[in-house]
């Protein structure tokens, strides 16, 4: 075997935390290395010391392949073409001017390697996320990376580019190139791993090969036995709180009708573009719509209006943490307390960071937080608010699975207590596991709606529906 | 006090170490700048500054920038040395609540609707004056005044609009609600927060501690002139970010501005008792306003 990279006792830390502890880390030529773990387990870091960005405090790093890292935030010039892009650095140059034509000629024959077929002259800005990834791929392929590292790229895309990515990353591996994996799903590890080391608390807790189950990874990754991935319970639903009828903005979505009663979880499942998120925006009150109510608890409330519907009784949890949840330059606290500034009672942020398990202090700056604490932080606020019906759209995306099943339990509390929760969800299994109905939306209309129990292929079915203009 | 609190604190308060250090360095080349007089005129030179950065720091906390203060300054002083003080007040308000219009509604940056502010203001100025100086009325002249004779009013003024800032930013949902909208203005529309209105009020408190800022300095020189306070708002900016504000929003505090404006008065004292020529401490002072930068971005590595 022709170990490209080896590392040995890897230890950092940041102040007074430690957040490698004596890491160990093989990675031969031809296999897909998968590194599993939960936020702030160590993952980034240690990807961060492979690439030199970080210096490790104590152990070696041996290795003569060179090395790409593929991050989630890609390294891209939206306003520049793919050839230039792919070229970025090491233009090819005549009579001290850029050689368009050079650069024409080369770029296909990158861009085939991952199976792209794109115009090279296309601006990248212009491209799909997944599109975008596979440039970013070839540019390092170009500079003969042998070790490549991708950060958590499945969390960006669709299934179908999922799939996509996943054989072009079997391909590179038969080719040679030693790939280091970093993800949160399961199904993806037992698809390509060839071997997974699974990190916890900075230390490395075990080497697993390409047939361990979803049950052992996800107990060594938490470190104690998880009965129940999603915990449910149902409640008896009361009276209708959210009801969005024929819900229509043209172009977007169309016709939607959506009750969610007290006690309920209704969740939203549907490909990428389906129009989920965007429903849940116009609900809401952030985007405008054409036709249609939406009201809760019988009230109907002013079309385009925050304000009027978080009074009427509603929470929206975004998407998009960093981008639309979280004031990142703010404390904990601060960021607790953003739906309810009017309410002065401070001890409430205390015991709500209490109750939702927040690990760091609420002075601590929210960027401290790993993204499964920080998440909680963006629900808890709307917990604070107390709200009768509580929209979450991708509520554990990038989360790893110990602060999953605190979030489900925070569902299962809320409808406890008679709220309603509508639960957008890319995550089949998820939104299948916590609903108590599930509805389907394709091309911006409702395919169908399931009950309780499911299967995915059913939501699959309903969810890659034409559905006639 | 044990090592990390002692970073901590040197980290949170740089520009407090800098401003001490500073009049350290000038005090041991001059022994005359720790003459009582002297300390007080430095506050009185920092009040005008102060106290239009004061305002400035809603702002920048708030993710935005206003490049007409010295020019609503020298509208206000000029508004208020025709008519009465307090009208002026209502004039530097209404500025900024223009700004704030333009930006909240209209859609501008708040690069480009201040820069049209400073040129309208500066307009109005030179119109209504007609490009004389006129004098202030008593009122205006008592706020530049000494109220006992080591006792500057311009020193308590600045001190009063220190606490009120200081006020305004940790203990009013104002406050909270400018470092939500600097810090993610998507979060904060999405936490229900009315961001347009909120900035309304935010770019109106800015233009309203500038008129307060432009009357001072009236009272101090007896006089409004068409050109006062010309270029101030480049000096506010750098108070602001001397004193540890970020530009790109949500991070600021009234004791950073304080200092920074204290930094900046203690500097051009102190080059003139050192008898460094005017043109060269132009020089000087840019270098520090990019040595605290350099510091400041270090420090957050």
């Amino acid at each position: 075997m022709n170990t490209l990279i080896a590392a040995r006792g890897i230890t950092k830390h940041f102040g007074a935390t430690k957040a490698l502890d004596g890491v160990d880390l093989d990675i031969f030529a031809g296999e897909v290395h998968v590194l599993l773990g939960e936020n702030g387990a160590g993952k980034s870091t240690l990807v961060k010391v492979l690439a030199g960005i970080h210096s490790p405090d104590a152990g070696t790093i041996e290795g003569h392949a060179s090395l790409a890292v593929i991050h989630q935030e890609l390294a891209l010039v939206p306003e520049l073409s793919v050839a230039e892009n792919l070229f970025l650095n090491r233009l090819p140059r005549r009579f001290g001017f850029v050689d368009r034509a050079e650069m024409r000629r080369r770029a296909p024959e990158l861009l085939r390697r991952v199976g792209l077929d794109v115009d090279p002259d296309a601006k990248v800005g212009d491209l799909g996320i997944a599109q975008q990834q596979m440039i970013e791929i070839a540019r390092a392929l170009d500079k003969d990376a042998g070790v490549l590292i991708l950060d958590e790229p499945t969390a960006v895309l669709t299934d179908t580019e999922t799939d996509r990515l996943l054989r072009i990353m079997a391909q590179l591996r038969d080719n040679g190139v030693g790939l280091v994996f970093i993800t949160h799903h399961l199904d993806e590890i037992q698809r390509v791993a060839d071997r997974i080391t699974v990190l916890r608390d900075g230390r490395s807790v075990g080497v697993l090969g390409p047939r361990a189950t979803p049950q052992h990874m996800i107990e060594l990754m938490v470190g104690r036995p998880i009965d129940e991935q999603y915990p449910r319970a149902r409640q008896r639903p009361g009276t209708p709180l959210l009801s969005i009828q024929g819900l229509t903005r043209r172009g977007v979505f169309e016709d939607i009708s959506i009750e969610v009663h007290a006690g309920e979880v209704v969740g939203i499942a549907g490909l990428v573009g389906a129009g989920r998120t965007e429903v849940a925006r116009a609900a809401f009150g952030v985007d405008a719509y054409d036709h249609g109510t939406v009201a809760v608890d019988g009230k109907p409330l002013r079309r385009h209006d925050v304000q009027a519907a978080i009074k009427a009784g509603l929470g929206l949890v975004p998407e998009d943490r960093k981008g639309q949840g979280l004031v990142l330059t703010a404390t904990v606290g601060q960021n607790l307390e953003l739906v309810t500034l009017d309410d002065r009672d401070q001890s409430r942020l205390h015991d709500i960071a209490g109750k939702l398990r927040i690990k760091g202090r609420v002075e601590q700056p929210v960027k401290e937080l790993s993204g499964g604490n920080q998440q909680k932080v963006v629900i808890g606020k709307w917990l604070l608010a107390d709200p009768k019906v509580l929209i979450l759209d991708e509520p554990t995306r990038g989360v790893d699975v110990g602060a999953k099943v605190e979030i489900y339990e925070l569902i299962n509390r809320m409808t406890a207590q008679g709220r309603a929760v509508l639960l957008v969800s890319s995550d089949l299994p998820e939104v299948i596991g916590m609903s108590d109905r599930v509805v389907v939306m394709a091309h911006g209309r409702v395919a169908g709606e399931l009950p309780e129990g499911a299967t995915q292929d059913q939501v699959m079915a309903l969810a890659v529906q034409e559905i006639p203009a | 006090m044990s090592t990390i609190s002692i970073r901590k604190y040197a980290s949170e308060n740089g520009a407090l170490a800098g401003l001490l250090v500073l009049a350290l360095v000038i005090a041991l080349m001059q022994p005359a700048f720790l003459n009582a007089q002297n300390l007080l005129n430095v506050g009185v030179q920092a009040a005008v500054i102060a106290i239009m950065a004061f305002g400035m720091t809603f702002v920048v906390v708030a993710g935005g920038i206003d490049l007409s203060v010295g020019s609503i300054a020298a509208l206000a002083a000029m508004v208020g040395a025709l008519t009465a003080g307090p009208l002026g007040l209502v004039v530097g308000a209404l500025c900024g609540l223009v700004n704030g219009a333009l930006i909240s509604y209209g859609k501008l940056p708040p690069f480009i609707a201040t820069l049209a502010m400073l040129s309208v203001a500066r307009g109005l100025t030179l119109v209504f004056s007609e490009g004389q100086p006129h004098e202030t009325d008593a009122v205006v002249t008592f706020l530049g005044s000494n109220l006992a004779p080591s006792l500057p009013l311009p020193l308590l003024l600045m001190l009063a609009f220190f606490g009120v800032t200081g006020l305004i930013l940790t203990r009013t949902n104002l406050g909270r609600r400018m470092y939500a909208i600097g810090g993610n203005e998507e979060a904060a529309k999405l936490s229900g927060i009315d961001v347009r209105r909120n900035k309304l009020w935010i770019y109106a408190l800015s233009g309203l501690f500038a008129a307060a800022a432009g009357l001072v300095l009236a009272g101090r020189l007896g006089s409004a002139g068409p050109q006062a306070a010309a270029g101030y708002e480049l000096d506010a900016i750098a108070a602001v970010v001397i004193g540890g504000a970020s530009l790109s929003g949500g991070v600021g505090r009234a004791t950073g501005t304080l200092v920074g404006a204290l930094v900046l008065a203690v500097l051009r004292n102190g080059l003139n008792l050192l008898q460094v020529p005017p043109f060269w401490q132009q020089v000087v002072i840019g270098v520090v306003i990019a040595l605290a930068a350099l510091l400041d971005s270090l420090r957050r590595r």
